[in-house]
């Protein structure tokens, strides 16, 4: 009985020890502010990019700012979910995602360039495609690599654009293979590699990568330019207010929009940010509802 | 199907498999896609003859242990529990049968939607998983064991004291062999975590393979093979309270902290309800009318997928095996080239087998060709090892012949019941691993999983995930069903090794 009796309480120990330290511990007068961003290019540039904006805000703001990575896109949306983040850098779709499942959530800010964000067609240079204004339907028939499943410019735009092209088929039924690269610079990798001959691409980091010097012009080059259509912006939970008093939201998007630093604009290949509400994003509520990514 | 025959021998058996293996690879696709995996595997084994050790982070390594340690302590602990009332009752069978079949990807990808990025989720993802095949392994020793003690018990005594004090002191030594393979596979299992976002080493692993930093990432791989190579060393009787309280204090701090309470709730309330109940149309109509795309679109397409790859790792593992083992055994590897298998071996089966999926779909592309490479080599380490111990202990004739007629003539033969237990036996593992490879791109039903997740629709989640527990379950049955036609099922089989195995390796070292 002994025995059993204190392996219980070990086992009851550490269970509790290892709730105490997730459940919603130490009453701080002020609780970092945490964000995260969609893991959509490298790493290392990721690390850059955030950690300066986290300085940036801390000094702005006067609360402690943390950024916590994630590995995928559905994790960041998790994370604002489950109020383990107040706020996060989304793309478009992931960012309507994350709204829907946190009633009173808001858009704040986007880059000046997201209200009018383009995603690039890539081909290896072995296939020979010409670079065209109209949509090169001869594409059909090739090995195609998306981003990440959720990602707007890598996805949810490309695969839109593929259906109305082709009308009645999905993609899976338009190339001879389909793929999910994850993020943007792997989807260039792929497609310079020729891994994939055809790829969709987010156009910032393909410029980013491009002066970054990771592009071969030789081995991969762009293909077609979409329309525009709305992308990444900030997102912030609706209790933000409650927690770090009132106005602290309005507070956050004026720090975003005064953001003039080029060392912390550059890392997002954007000019600097502007506000955005979350009407500016119904038109891809619409296009993931039309392929079925979204119900 | 057709291994329902009425009583198959090992002929049919092996027969069975390999032409069933061999349909299979009709079907698989076994597409490389990379242009240069050579080029790409070149310069990963580069970055393992020249590691770069100050990358590694200290931090990662503590986490790895503290997230292992803990998920295994509290797994063990708790199938400890599990175990006395395991063999009485079938609701704790069953209860335990869906917690272990279910991977602990999967379960950290559940629980992440509550408890966030923290502790909680890391050691929660090993420790329920490994709560179930605790009890179920624990419960079998005890069954195994010498039950004189137990007779000569007054009447009258307690379940539980009849434990402690007639069964406990016989079976501590056996369930401390197992618990401390099962710390092995507990830092497996946290280092994998890392890929979906934990802290453990297999964070940094990912991103350092992710942008071919391959130096680091070789530094990583040799730190893990030494913590688990070491693992005899750090992990006795007395250290283990100390690894136990060190772990508490080392657990990452997190940074921000989940809502467990309205997360929780909205969980089981909202999120996992299939939609059509949670729109308030629950006919069976709409219900059926949600299901049926999922059943034919996903569950279907990705449970042949599966059970493909799986068929022919199996297979792979098998021929795997067969080559692999005599590397290990003393009378055809001789003293010297026998340590050299053994690390060998013991290098291939430390290595995560995701991880080493992950590792070859980066080098060739996104098809089942890495997927069978990865569950073959890392499988083939198992059984291999395993094999080469019961080689060792075979009594064998002062004139036994040598070479390949001693291999194809005496050592197979006798062992050859042994060699479909082990693999019948990792059918069910192979299996369960398979499914989860879909999050890497092959389109098992991990690979849809991983759909529903990234378009939050864990409803669909949570059924595709049941059904791969399902479909593990039934072929854990099918195996043992397969096992005790053969009349093999009482053959040891597990990678902690009976006492048997134990002594012979230990007259051999």
């Amino acid at each position: 009985m002994i025995g059993i009796g204190r392996i219980a309480r070990l086992a009851g120990g550490l269970l509790a020890a290892g709730l105490a330290l997730a459940g919603p511990a130490w009453a701080q007068a002020k609780p970092p502010l945490v964000f995260t961003g969609i893991p959509d290019q490298d790493e290392s540039r990721l690390v850059e990019r955030f950690g300066k904006v986290a300085q940036y805000l801390e000094g702005k703001l006067g609360v402690p700012v943390r950024y916590v990575p994630v590995k995928s896109y559905p994790a960041a949306v998790t994370a604002f979910t489950n109020g383990q983040v107040q706020l996060a850098w989304f793309g478009g779709f992931t960012g309507v995602q994350a709204r829907k499942a946190v009633p009173g959530s808001q858009a704040i800010a986007q880059g000046a360039e997201d209200a009018a964000f383009r995603f690039y067609l890539i081909a290896n240079a072995a296939t020979g495609l010409p670079r065209s204004a109209d949509f090169p339907k001869a594409i059909a028939g090739k090995t195609f690599t998306f981003g990440a499943r959720a990602s707007t410019s890598g996805r949810l735009m490309p695969e839109y654009t593929i259906r109305q092209n082709f009308p009645g088929e999905t993609p899976e039924q338009v190339f001879s293979r389909v793929g999910f690269s994850g993020d943007h610079s792997r989807t260039i990798q792929l497609v310079q590699s020729g891994a994939f001959e055809v790829g969709a691409v987010d156009y910032s980091v393909w410029d980013l990568d491009s002066k970054g010097g990771k592009v071969d012009p030789k081995a991969v080059s762009v293909i077609w330019e979409s329309p525009p259509f709305p992308d990444y912006q900030w997102t912030v939970r609706a209790d933000v207010d409650k927690t770090y008093g009132e106005g602290f939201t309005d507070r956050l998007r004026a720090a975003l929009v005064d953001v003039t630093d080029p060392a912390i604009l550059e890392p997002f290949g954007r000019s600097k940010f502007i506000p955005v509400s979350n009407a500016a994003y119904a038109p891809l509520i619409e296009v993931g509802k039309a392929t079925g990514l979204l119900d | 199907m057709r291994l329902a025959l009425p009583s198959p021998g090992y002929r049919g058996v092996s027969g069975g498999f390999a032409v069933a293996a061999l349909a299979c690879l009709s079907v698989a696709d076994l597409h490389v896609t990379t242009l240069h995996p050579l080029a790409e595997l070149t310069r990963f084994l580069g970055g393992l003859i020249r590691p770069d050790f100050p990358a590694v982070e200290a931090w990662g390594v503590a986490y790895t242990v503290a997230f292992a340690v803990l998920g295994v302590g509290l797994g063990a602990g708790a199938g400890l529990l599990i175990a006395i009332p395991f063999a009485r009752s079938r609701g704790v069978r069953l209860a335990c049968a869906a917690l272990r079949s279910v991977h602990e990807l999967f379960w950290a990808l559940l629980l992440m939607q509550v408890f966030g990025l923290s502790a909680t989720t890391g050691v929660l993802a090993i420790a329920l998983p490994y709560a179930g095949i605790c009890a179920k392994v624990y419960s079998e020793i005890i069954e195994e064991a010498d039950l004189s003690a137990l007779r000569v018990l007054p009447p009258g005594t307690g379940a539980a004291s009849a434990f402690a004090y007639a069964r406990l002191p016989d079976v501590a030594g056996r369930f401390a062999d197992y618990t401390l393979y099962r710390l092995e596979c507990g830092l497996r299992s946290s280092l994998v975590l890392g890929f979906i976002g934990l802290p453990t080493m297999g964070f940094t692993l990912e991103s350092a393979f992710r942008q071919g930093r391959y130096a680091e990432a070789g530094a990583l791989l040799l730190v893990f093979y030494g913590l688990i190579g070491s693992r005899r060393l750090w992990v006795r009787r007395w250290s283990v309270p100390l690894l136990l309280a060190g772990a508490v204090l080392a657990l990452p701090p997190a940074i921000g902290h989940a809502e467990v309470g309205p997360s929780l709730v909205r969980f089981l309330t909202h999120d996992i309800v299939p939609a059509p109940l949670r729109t308030g149309e629950g006919t069976l109509p709409a219900l059926w009318a949600w299901f049926r795309p999922i059943l034919t679109g996903q569950i279907l397409p990705g449970t042949a997928q599966t059970l493909v790859l799986a068929q022919i790792a199996l297979v792979a593992t098998a021929l795997g095996a067969l080559l692999l083992f005599p590397l290990t055994a003393r009378r055809f590897a001789g003293p010297v080239g026998r340590p050299f298998g053994r690390v060998l071996l013991v290098a291939v089966r430390s290595t995560p087998d995701y991880m080493l999926a992950y590792l070859c779909l980066q080098l060739l592309g996104p098809s089942m060709l890495p997927a069978i490479i990865a569950l073959s080599l890392h499988n083939a380490g198992i059984v291999g090892t395993l094999m080469g111990q019961h080689a060792d202990a075979i009594p064998y004739r002062a004139d036994a012949p040598r070479g390949m007629n001693l291999y194809a003539y005496e050592t197979l033969p006798r062992l050859y019941g042994q060699f479909l237990a082990l693999l019948l036996y990792r059918w069910e593992l192979i299996l369960r691993e398979s499914a989860i490879f879909g999050i890497l791109g092959v389109t098992t039903l991990g690979f849809y999983v991983d759909a529903a997740i990234s378009e939050l629709r864990l409803d669909v989640a949570v059924v595709l995930i049941a059904s791969t527990a399902l479909l593990t379950v039934a072929v854990d049955a099918l195996s043992r069903r397969l096992r005790r036609s053969l009349r093999i099922n009482d053959l040891p089989v597990r990678l902690s090794g009976p006492p048997a195995v134990a002594r012979g390796e230990a007259v051999g070292a």
